[in-house]
């Protein structure tokens, strides 16, 4: 069975359980959007925009570490913190079972 | 007062076409756009970046293809207000009557809007009473070097625009702090060193690992308190506060415009792109409808078909025969 289980908060703080497929490809951004989360994606996926700006609560070890495009991008962020990702850039993969991941780009 | 058939708002490619496209029908266009260029996202987010989904080029890099776009439109004088959000659209007995966030009017017949997600607008630091102080003493960008000569002077951000006003700000002001979240700037690299150089030098307060934490004064900015990564605070006197932390996106004032939208975007009827406000379309991301993809081709699409029902608005007596610039070429206006 390929697929994890992922919590995600929105912006009104309620935590919701999703089953996430991880033989499929997809980033943690388009799942999001897939689950009809407000998530602009202006870019498209490129670590150009930030409007899919998370804040991973819980399993922040199991991800790979961010890219120059990525790092450039939060770095601009006036709310980022350490544990902020961009969804776009996170490939959903066995190791995120059990993720807690906070929307944060609205916070901007 | 800018008189004009049709009132582009946004100056993406979608936008950009609009013109030719209402060019070949005669038809006059005025483009208003938040951002100092046109381009919209291309030029804004990934001028460099290939783009592989435009008919006719396997690849073609956003940039060149605005500057394309540019040309293409030029034999039909588009004319520009940049650097100006617009903000009210008001109907009159001819059409509409358009302000922009500077004062600019427009008065036009059809008004498109070709917004793409939004107006770029600076990303503002999470302080509670920064909208109090937005222009007394709180400035997201530089339009005026001159206005900052002999202040006390707080930048903000890592980027390539808090670097480089740093650097030219530090020549003319009386004092220049430079507050940074990391140890590190992501700019280039070039500018990180002249800002560490002036920073040893004195020329400069740097602070790194740092973020902003209050501000305060009285009618006008007074201080800023700032908070370091070992939680320790400082308050520094400033006459201005300048956070540079990018632009982002944002519906903003296209929500007041009594138009039906849904999650952020417009909705519209898809044989002519027109929204629920007669004389008004939406054309590219900013609109939507089912089946909608986001992609500057449908953009494109949607420009041809708006404009053929734009020229039935403006002359509803006159008769549209369709005709192929194959065959007919292209009048210049």
């Amino acid at each position: 069975m390929s697929d994890i289980k992922i919590k995600v908060q929105d912006y009104s703080g309620d935590v919701q359980e999703l089953e996430a497929p991880t033989d499929m490809g997809l980033s943690l951004m388009e799942f999001l959007k897939a689950n009809e989360y407000p998530i602009l994606a202006t870019c498209g996926g490129m670590a150009l925009c930030a409007t899919c700006h998370v804040k991973v609560e819980e399993g922040m070890d199991s991800l790979n570490d961010p890219g120059d495009q990525e790092m450039d991008q939060l770095d601009l962020l006036p709310n980022a913190e350490f544990n902020s990702r961009l969804a776009c850039q996170l490939r959903l993969h066995p190791d995120m079972d059990g993720m807690l991941v906070r929307l944060a780009a609205d916070e901007e | 007062m800018i008189q004009t058939d049709i009132c582009i708002i946004g100056a993406g490619p979608v936008g950009q076409f609009a013109v030719f496209e209402a060019g070949l029908l005669k038809l006059r266009c005025h483009l208003v756009d938040a951002l100092p260029q046109v381009g919209g996202q291309l030029s804004e987010i990934y001028p460099q970046k290939p783009i592989y989904d435009i008919p006719g080029y396997p690849t073609i890099k956003a940039q060149e293809l605005v500057d394309n776009l540019t040309e293409q439109i030029k034999p039909f004088n588009p004319t520009y207000t940049l650097g100006e959000r617009l903000d009210t659209v008001e109907k009159t007995a001819t059409g509409f009557n358009l302000k922009t966030s500077d004062g600019t009017e427009i008065d036009c017949k059809v008004v498109v809007i070709a917004g793409g997600l939004g107006c770029f607008e600076p990303r503002k630091p999470p302080l509670k009473e920064i909208a109090n102080f937005e222009g007394k003493g709180v400035s997201y960008m530089v339009k005026d070097p001159e206005l900052f000569r002999d202040k006390n002077v707080i930048l903000a951000g890592g980027g390539d625009s808090a670097l480089d006003w740093t650097i030219e700000l530090s020549k003319i002001a009386k004092k220049i702090t430079l507050v940074h979240r990391n140890e590190t700037f992501r700019g280039a690299p070039d500018s990180a060193e002249k800002v560490f150089e002036l920073a040893k030098e004195g020329k400069i307060n740097l602070l790194l690992k740092s973020n902003l934490e209050s501000i305060s004064g009285n009618g006008k900015l007074n201080s800023v308190k700032i908070k370091g990564a070992d939680k320790s605070e400082m308050e520094i006197e400033a006459d201005y506060l300048i956070p540079l932390f990018g632009l982002s996106p944002k519906l903003g004032p296209i929500a007041d415009w009594g138009l039906s939208i849904h999650k952020n975007q417009i909705e519209v009827n898809t044989t002519d792109y027109s929204t629920n406000v007669p004389g008004i379309y939406a054309i590219g991301d900013i609109n939507t409808y089912p089946g909608k993809l986001k992609l500057i081709l449908c953009g494109f699409h949607e420009a041809a078909l708006m404009a053929q029902s734009a020229f039935k608005h403006i002359y509803p007596d006159k008769h549209l025969s369709f005709k192929y610039t194959t065959v007919n070429g292209i009048e210049s206006f």
